[in-house]
């Protein structure tokens, strides 16, 4: 048993939903009880859908235990494929059914339906969102394409005209994904400059007929390898396409994800890398963005986007990436070998208190993470800017607001910029400091937000709240955790040395005090004075 | 709406006929109820012990992310409890030592039961029993199911102030005394109290209150008013430890307000004169209120979805007080005798529906196409998205509603989607 508050993944049939969901032509009917279908309105609600999840809940209740909830099951089938009539049913049972074992996949066969059934086995208590998004997608793909394989030992037979571009698909957007939407729009005009036509997209607005078509393609394009990864593994085995593995997030990964499909498919990179044009480079290069240099950063999120978010930060805007992690255990290698590189510790984790402890240590100037991250960060006074999902309405916004190709690196820029202090004004706070008008309590003058506290420490008498629906409404009380900026072991610090730290502008302080408080500590020194305090500052830079 | 209330003398109601359907019930189980209970009773704790599931829909359904720690939390259950390589009790009790080690202020643990919970019949009635051996008297653990396989949205109130029955202390006189049951808000609460004093009626006992532990007594003399429709099995409870039930209808709106008090006051042999001086002034502000709002909404169609079992009273607010003619009623549950006063009112020739098929009740409504549908939140856009009006239902149990006051602030929330259709001009 495992004590949870919040979660960054739900349940694997949500996983599955968000693929049903984004398909056309599909219905699921899911054995559950009526509480599951909260599930409902995760697209309804945040994703703004305006229709419903083509879902079947048998709701089945405790009095329907003792006697036949098979029979219910296959009842729930047979109406939702008379009133549906979906060209592929998906059926599969959520945690609660899959303990009493009715065999839903057994129950429609024998329905003996006039389309495919796919029958999913995802097992609640073992597995996440995620992959259940990515086992469902496998699952439809192998049962819609497994009569085009070819047999063991041959190739499979792909005709293109000749002179014809060359084609791929793009696998992975789903419902209820971070920017799928617009993402699909940016990488597609990516591959027209490379002179490649985009065969089919799916899950996302796919329909089975679609999915039948998936090995035409020379080859896959893995968007989003939470979801992708499986399947086109499994594809590349079964009819020779072969897959990108770069995740084009930033103008670096862009790149590479050029040359990477024009290698695979024999062209020339240069048509496609001369399209990538993005004001980014030179935004970060122009000397307002000096600033920037060096700030530290912590990102966490989905492995992806936490990936390509920690090579954007060091490569593309100069941060300093101080933390790297994931909430998904499925790809803790990969996170692993970019901390490496970075230099930090990986952070494995589904635990936000976890999360949480990590990200006070690491004293961030900026967060990129989740929504839990967001809220994490506004609870220590740091500014966050979201990167990955679990999603909230606010990031589904009505403009296009891709993460990928030239234009989602323009977001990027944009979104992680904008929150910071910026160019002169973090030095006029730091020249003047005893301004009525211009202190601590006042965060950075282009945001109108309320107040930052003080001294980078948690406040933990002023937690931070927020809704589905984006409005921070609600006060909680919170129990005493470590904070994060009082000297740890026997150090003390000495009145004036903590008046100088203070004048010190507030969203450097946290990371001026532990900063102090380290060298004290490798130095034996017991009481902080305003000399050490400075001895920190020449050992540490402003590291 | 200003004529004096037939109480339970023409029509019974077990006159009109209800459609009762089984199907797909597209509703929140019991378990969402925590959301305003942890937040009234501060002192307590509400641990789920469920799935991911029921994580996930704590932190989704009803639009909450109050990050921060909340008082609730899920002990997930895993593969390895499930295929016994754990004990569940010990992992359980694991759980629990580790929250109140974190969260040494707490005075009560309610344990609560989920479908998984349920299904693979985990005995909390005997772990309640058990950590109270290891944490009490400190520490009280109570237990009730908020499961979707036995309850549905707010029944998982009733179930938890139901599991409080029991630590209610016997009441050791018979005085009268009145227990309000059912979650309000403190701005109802301080109202409703308020003309009760006035009238000189007393004392008034709430549960739940703030403390989980001070706990009203009950027994002889012990009168109770429902403040909410949902607290059905609470009041059978409070019936067989001597309560005796206050029949009224519910405060919603100005004449179910005034009714409801002057259930209470009759009860108590209070000068009708005396009520009359306590309830003008709020009553006549409160209809002013509606007024506002009763020429935007008259005449309108409206179809209510089942969601809290408010939809009675609040249907017949709509129709009574506001003019809005009533296509369909759907509640979850309809227990007769709680919603004896509310039948009465709704007439016999008002459409009922109990349960729900919600394909079949989806093809109704749109083909009564009402000029309102009121609705959960996995129904609304896409009913928006097919030229219908909504109201997401939710937002009438998170609101203040209740009371004269507030009579205003309930039409206004059915009112704002028909402005705001006004008002855009696309």
């Amino acid at each position: 048993m495992q004590l949870t508050v919040w979660t960054y993944e739900g349940p694997p049939h949500v996983g599955a939903m968000r693929v049903v969901t984004g398909m056309k032509g599909v219905h699921y009917v899911l054995h559950a009880p009526q509480g599951d279908t909260y599930a409902d309105l995760l697209f309804t609600m945040i994703e703004r859908r305006d229709h419903r999840p083509p879902v079947t809940y048998t709701t089945f209740q405790a009095r329907d235990l003792g006697g036949d909830t098979a029979n219910l099951v296959q009842r729930s089938i047979a109406d939702a494929y008379q009133r549906f009539k979906p060209d592929t049913l998906v059926v599969g049972a959520s945690c609660t059914a899959e303990l009493i074992q009715d065999d839903p996949g057994g129950l429609a066969e024998r329905l003996d339906l006039p389309v495919p059934v796919v029958s999913l086995e995802l097992p609640a208590y073992q597995r996440k969102e995620n992959w259940g998004a990515a086992e469902t997608f496998y699952q439809m793909v192998r049962t819609l394409t497994l009569h085009r394989a070819p047999e063991r030992g041959e190739a499979f037979e792909r005709d293109r005209e000749p002179g014809s571009r060359p084609k791929v698909n793009l696998l992975g957007p789903t419902a209820l994904g971070f920017r799928h939407r617009d993402d699909i729009t940016e990488v597609t005009r990516l591959l027209d400059r490379l002179g490649v036509n985009v065969h089919v997209v799916a899950p996302w607005e796919s329909s089975p007929h679609d999915l039948v078509r998936i090995p035409d393609a020379d080859a896959n394009v893995v968007m989003y390898p939470e979801t992708a990864d499986t399947v086109a593994r499994w594809l590349e085995r079964t009819f020779g396409q072969p897959r990108t593995t770069v995740v084009p997030i930033g103008i670096g990964a862009t790149r590479d994800f050029v040359r990477e499909v024009a290698e695979m498919l024999d062209l020339d990179p240069e048509p496609g890398l001369a399209g990538i044009q993005s004001n980014m480079p030179w935004w970060s290069k122009s000397i307002d963005s000096t600033y920037l240099t060096g700030k530290r950063v912590f990102v966490f999120g989905d492995a992806t986007h936490a990936i390509a978010a920690a090579r954007v930060a060091a490569e593309e805007m100069g941060f300093e990436v101080v933390g790297l992690g994931t909430f998904q255990r499925e790809f803790a290698r990969d996170v692993r070998k970019a901390a490496k590189a970075h230099g930090v510790e990986p952070l494995i984790s589904d635990d936000h208190l976890e999360v949480e402890e990590a990200i006070e240590a690491a004293a961030p100037e900026l967060v990129l993470g989740t929504q839990m991250e967001r809220h994490i960060a506004k609870r220590l006074g740091v500014f966050c800017a979201v990167i990955s999902a679990p999603v909230h309405v606010q990031d589904f916004p009505a403009r296009y607001s891709p993460q990928m190709g030239p234009e989602g690196a323009n977001v990027l820029f944009d979104t992680w910029v904008h929150p910071l202090v910026m160019g002169l004004e973090e030095h006029l706070l730091g020249l003047f400091q005893d301004d009525f008008e211009f202190t601590d309590g006042v965060g950075p003058s282009h945001l109108h937000t309320g107040t930052v506290p003080q001294d980078g420490a948690t406040p933990h008498d002023g937690p931070a709240a927020g809704t589905l629906t984006g409005k921070d409404t609600t006060r909680t009380p919170v129990v005493p955790g470590p904070v994060v900026a009082r000297a740890s072991g026997d150090i003390e610090w000495l009145d004036s040395a903590e008046k100088e730290l203070k004048r010190i502008p507030f969203f450097v302080r946290g990371k001026a005090r532990r900063n102090t408080e380290k060298y004290a500590l490798e130095q034996g020194v017991d009481a902080i004075s305003v000399d050490i305090l400075y001895e920190a500052k020449a050992h540490f830079g402003n590291r | 709406m200003n004529v004096p209330l037939p109480m339970a003398e023409t029509t019974t109601c077990d006159d009109v006929p209800v459609l009762k359907e089984r199907g797909q019930h597209e509703v929140f189980c019991g378990l969402t109820g925590i959301l305003w209970l942890h937040r009234k009773m501060q002192d307590a704790f509400f641990l789920i012990v469920g799935s991911r599931t029921c994580a996930h829909l704590m932190q989704s359904a009803a639009g909450v992310m109050i990050f921060a720690q909340p008082r609730f939390g899920t002990a997930v259950i895993e593969e390895k409890d499930l295929a016994g390589m754990a004990d569940m009790n010990t992992e359980l009790d694991r759980v629990v030592g580790r929250l109140l080690a974190r969260r040494p202020e707490l005075k009560t643990v309610f344990l609560v039961g989920s479908c998984p919970s349920e299904v693979i019949k985990l005995d909390l009635h005997r772990a309640a029993e058990r950590l109270t051996g290891l944490h009490g008297p400190d520490v009280r653990f109570a237990h009730y199911s908020g499961s979707g396989i036995e309850t549905t949205f707010t029944q998982g109130e009733d179930a938890c102030l139901n599991s409080l029955v029991p630590a209610l202390p016997e009441k050791t006189d018979d005085t009268p005394e009145l227990l309000v049951v059912g979650t309000l808000a403190d701005v109802v609460e301080q109202q409703l109290t308020r003309i009760f004093d006035a009238i000189g009626l007393g004392p008034v006992r709430l549960l739940p209150g703030k403390s989980s532990r001070a706990l009203p007594p009950v027994g002889e003399g012990t009168r109770l008013l429902m403040a909410q429709p949902w607290v059905d099995d609470t009041i059978r409870s409070l019936q067989r430890r001597g309560a005796e039930l206050i029949r009224a209808t519910f405060p919603y709106g100005a004449e179910g307000t005034e009714a409801w008090i002057r259930a209470a006051a009759r009860r108590w042999g209070i000068d009708d004169a005396v009520v009359d001086a306590a309830v003008e002034g709020p009553r006549a502000r409160a209809r002013k209120a509606l007024a506002r709002h009763r020429d935007a909404l008259v005449g309108k169609r409206v179809f209510l979805f089942p969601d809290s079992q408010g939809e009675l009273p609040m249907a017949r607010f709509l129709s009574r007080e506001l003019g809005m003619e009533l296509v369909e009623v759907g509640t979850p549950h309809l227990d007769r005798a709680h919603m004896e006063a509310e039948l009465e009112l709704l007439g016999p020739d008002v459409r009922l529906s109990e349960g729900q098929d919600v394909d079949r009740q989806l093809d109704r409504c749109r083909a009564e196409r009402p000029d309102l549908t009121v609705c959960g939140m996995g129904l609304a856009n896409p009913l928006e998205a097919e030229g219908l009006r909504t109201k997401w239902s939710i937002e009438l149990v998170f609101t203040p509603v209740q009371g004269f006051e507030q009579a205003g602030d309930l039409a206004e929330l059915f009112n704002r989607p028909i402005d705001r259709q006004q008002r855009l001009r696309f």
